[in-house]
């Protein structure tokens, strides 16, 4: 299980480094889409994306104890 | 999942927080500028930690009336003194989330004063001072408690200091400060947190933010409660073993 997780995030990682490298190379920059505002929608982003990845860890620690409480009430 | 709605609940509404303090609008001030967003994030903090030490202080109250119960000899099953233990656990843990959420508010803050005071840490500010011993106040109650080995004894003298520290700690943030000049709004001769409350735009993430990261402190809270029974009961049955 925690060996998925940290594949998954480390997959996560190298995906956004790439997908960021791709736009260097893109037209002028306009402030459309995620550019718009000063670009405080990538750290709106990335906030949500770190916010997301504590969540999942403490919804994994809470199902590892219910299956722990779970076997130790047997 | 019934039992569990309000972590949903918190997730939702912290993602709210997240996405609309960034993004959301907020008033046009002089000095503070951008950084009132910080009243999402760090002024939370503090609603989380002082919710938190409420719920030590209660507890650590329940235990001493039922562990009054018990030493009257009212035990005639052991039910009390094992609903004594679990409302000392809750107690003690309910401290040790609540130092976790101080130390990110008081980081938080030196951040945020840096760029609107000018410094990490304002000396002459009642508020500061006021939290830092705070603070404190609950680092003693656990080396109190690690310093005592008698588990009885420790959980009595733990939920007398906790009623002390939680007066002090009360005392030292939300009083003192309004008595004398300080820097956070609401002390001293500062306009209040009434003074954004007149903006509704803030209003409208800050309430949400306040609900959504004391529901997530509750949860740890809840993990580690959890956490500190398995370990009770595993001790137990090692023992019988």
């Amino acid at each position: 299980m925690n060996t998925w997780i940290k594949l998954f995030f480390s997959l996560m990682t190298v995906f956004f480094s790439t997908l960021s490298f791709a736009q260097d190379k893109a037209k002028p920059e306009m402030a459309d889409g995620l550019k718009a505002n000063g670009m405080i929608y990538v750290v709106v982003i990335v906030l949500l994306i770190v916010f997301a990845g504590i969540i999942i860890y403490l919804i994994s620690i809470d199902r590892k104890l219910n299956r722990i409480e779970k076997e130790l009430k047997k | 999942m019934k039992k569990n709605w309000w972590k949903i609940l918190a997730v939702i509404l912290l993602v709210y927080t997240i996405t609309m303090g960034f993004i959301g609008e907020v008033p046009a001030m002089f000095i503070l500028r951008e950084t009132i967003r910080n009243l999402y994030f760090h002024v939370t903090m503090w609603f989380a930690m002082q919710t938190l030490i409420i719920i030590s202080l209660v507890f650590g109250v329940r235990y001493l009336m039922i562990q009054g119960k018990v030493d009257r000899g009212l035990d005639a099953d052991g039910t009390l003194k094992l609903k004594a233990t679990k409302f000392d656990i809750i107690s003690k843990e309910a401290v040790n989330v609540s130092l976790v959420f101080g130390a990110v508010g008081l980081l938080t803050g030196a951040v945020w004063a840096k760029s609107t005071w000018g410094t990490y840490w304002a000396v002459e500010d009642p508020k500061l001072n006021g939290a830092a011993l705070g603070f404190l106040m609950y680092l003693i109650y656990n080396v109190l408690r690690s310093s005592i080995k008698d588990e009885d004894k420790k959980a009595r003298i733990a939920a007398v200091f906790n009623m002390f520290a939680f007066m002090m700690f009360m005392v030292f943030v939300n009083v003192v400060p309004r008595m004398q000049d300080s820097l956070h709004p609401g002390n001293g001769g500062n306009p209040g947190f009434s003074a954004y409350d007149l903006d509704s735009n803030l209003r409208a993430v800050f309430y949400p933010a306040v609900l959504g990261w004391i529901l997530l402190s509750i949860w740890i809270l809840q993990i580690r409660i959890r956490l500190q029974k398995i370990i009770r009961i595993k001790e137990y049955n090692e023992y019988l073993d």
